[in-house]
């Protein structure tokens, strides 16, 4: 059964039809690859599935259990919205850091936020099952679980080689390697799908590259299963298992990255692979 | 006159400017909040009231809303509340008659509490504006990248926004501040004894006119302190960018 099913999703702005009607699939460890011309939908389709956006028409299944129905849209209260939305990771264009973190609080803030609101909301059942006694004990319970929290940022950190990095804020750090802070955040919460929004746009070849390796290992080491949209063409033919050309709101095209990239169906196709190089 | 006498005299006025300036401070700063996030409402008569709000009290000069505070509810509501406040204190109190703090503290209490309302409800609303423009300024991507990490609206404003919203109004609210010590000299249209209505006091009494000058180094001295603390507050702010 696929990890993530998406299904017959309309998006409109005003009156601009921007999503009309997408359709794909993805299984769990596979790398999908969006391509596709500029103001084609890929940002807005991978806003949909994020929750910043919300589509008029549309199903995510994850697993095979419904997650998101835009019939149901409006019944959702933030509370689902904010579990929902964990099932997937952003990383996106402009890196968006937050600046009065330092590259180890980016990445832990979240964390942090969800351990103390558990221990907040779910206290009597967590001291029940840990044999939590006294004050005194829960709060070494919590010291418990943050310090954990920070060593697992801490290792996501290391993976993308930024051991160095830890305590450096973003305006000290170099885009590239803002970026693979951003995807240390991302990760860190577990998501099942990672998503890019061109995670190299912002960026020059060289730290493109640093920040290409990084999702290129996840990849392979991890096996994750990411969804990046993408203008790097070698980067994609490389990395993906399945890649969607995406022109005027619908997904032209669907394939491994040989059938699209050798034998593409049609001319809008073969003219975007030619126009990009 | 000493010039030691002539000094504590003027010093009596500057606490009167000074008390202005700390009390429009201590309401106005909070005050200013809610103003600013109804003027950001997505409930379109709320917004309009606020803006509207906002916009006669910036719009006025801050003499006139002094006037109108003081005297409106005397004339339109047959309700002169601020000399009831003075005649109150007539009656209740024994007020010394050494020309004090005290004195002109009491006798002039009316008046004052006019002026700071005047003023708190005046500087809220520039604040206001401030904390808009501040809040504004920050890029929805910041707010996103919140929101895709499982953070509520709430906890993106406290943990991520607010500390860039204060680090990029600490410049506008400083010049605001500033401005504020030296507009409390505004008072003294309605006869309340800060600094520079006791430095006139002196030229008609005393035919003194130096004191007046005299009155400038006061406020540059205090502008001198306020430009050394936001001068701090900026640095400690200026280890990240945003
Ligand atoms: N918030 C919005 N309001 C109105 N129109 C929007 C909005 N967001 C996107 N659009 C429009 O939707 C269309 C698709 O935009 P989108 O950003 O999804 O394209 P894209 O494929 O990501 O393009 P690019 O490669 O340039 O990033 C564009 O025509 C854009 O103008
Ligand atoms: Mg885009």
């Amino acid at each position: 059964m696929a990890l993530l099913e998406v299904k017959n999703v309309y998006k409109k702005f005003g009156k601009t039809e921007v999503l009309k009607g997408i359709d794909f699939s993805l299984n769990k460890g596979e790398v999908l690859s969006i391509i596709g011309s500029s103001g084609s939908g890929k940002t807005t389709l991978l806003r949909c599935i994020n929750f910043l956006e919300t589509p008029e028409q549309g199903e995510y299944y994850i697993n095979g259990e419904l997650l998101f129905d835009a019939k149901l849209a409006a019944t959702y209260k933030e509370s689902e919205i904010r579990k929902k939305r964990l099932k997937f990771g952003m990383v996106f264009q402009s890196f968006n850091l937050f600046p009065q973190y330092s590259a180890l609080d980016n990445v832990m803030l979240a964390l942090k936020l969800q351990i103390k609101e558990d221990i907040k909301t779910n206290k009597d059942l967590i001291c029940k099952e840990n044999n939590i006694k006294t004050r005194h004990q829960l709060a070494a319970y919590k010291e418990k679980l943050l310090k954990e929290a920070e060593e697992n940022a801490i290792d996501i950190l290391t993976k993308v080689g930024l051991k160095e990095k830890l305590n450096s804020y973003p305006c000290e750090l170099s885009g590239g390697q803002q970026q693979r802070v951003a995807i240390a955040r991302a990760l860190a919460l577990s998501p099942e799908i990672l998503c890019f929004d061109e995670p190299t746009s912002a960026l020059d070849p060289e730290m493109s590259g640093e920040v290409l390796n990084v999702i290129r290992n996840l990849a392979v080491d991890t096996g994750k299963t990411m969804i990046i949209v993408t203008h790097e063409m070698n980067f994609a033919r490389d990395v993906s298992d399945k890649i969607i050309f995406m022109s005027d709101g619908v997904i032209l095209e669907e394939g491994t990255p040989k059938d699209i990239f050798e034998n593409p169906k049609f001319d809008r196709t073969k003219e975007f692979l030619n126009s990009i190089g | 006159m000493s010039f030691i006498e002539i000094t504590a005299f003027l010093a009596n006025g500057f606490v009167i400017s000074l008390i202005i300036f700390a009390v429009t401070l201590i309401v106005g700063i909070p005050l200013g909040l809610p103003i600013a996030f109804c003027s950001m409402s997505k409930f379109a008569p709320l917004k309009a009231v606020a803006k509207t709000f906002v916009w006669i009290v910036r719009g006025i000069p801050l003499m006139l809303q002094i006037f109108i505070i003081y005297y409106v509810p005397g004339l339109l509501f047959g309700n002169p509340i601020f000399s009831q406040i003075d005649r109150y204190i007539i009656r209740n109190f024994t007020i010394p008659h050494d020309g004090g703090l005290t004195q002109m503290l009491l006798t002039n209490a009316g008046g004052l509490v006019a002026v700071l309302i005047a003023f708190a409800i005046n500087y809220a609303c520039y604040f206001s504006e401030i904390y808009r423009g501040g809040i504004e300024s920050i890029s929805k991507g910041q707010y996103e990248a919140g929101y895709v990490l499982g953070l509520t609206k709430s906890q993106v404003f406290k943990f991520v926004v607010l500390k860039q919203v204060v680090k990029r109004i600490v410049p506008p609210m400083s010049n605001e501040i500033i401005t504020l010590i030296k507009d409390t000299a505004l008072a003294n249209c309605i006869m309340l004894p800060e600094i520079i209505k006791q430095a006139k006091e002196l030229a008609a009494t005393q035919a003194l006119i130096w004191p007046l000058f005299y009155t400038g180094v006061f406020y540059l001295i205090f502008v001198g302190l306020l430009t050394i603390i936001f001068g701090k507050v900026e640095k400690k702010l200026s280890y990240f960018r945003s």
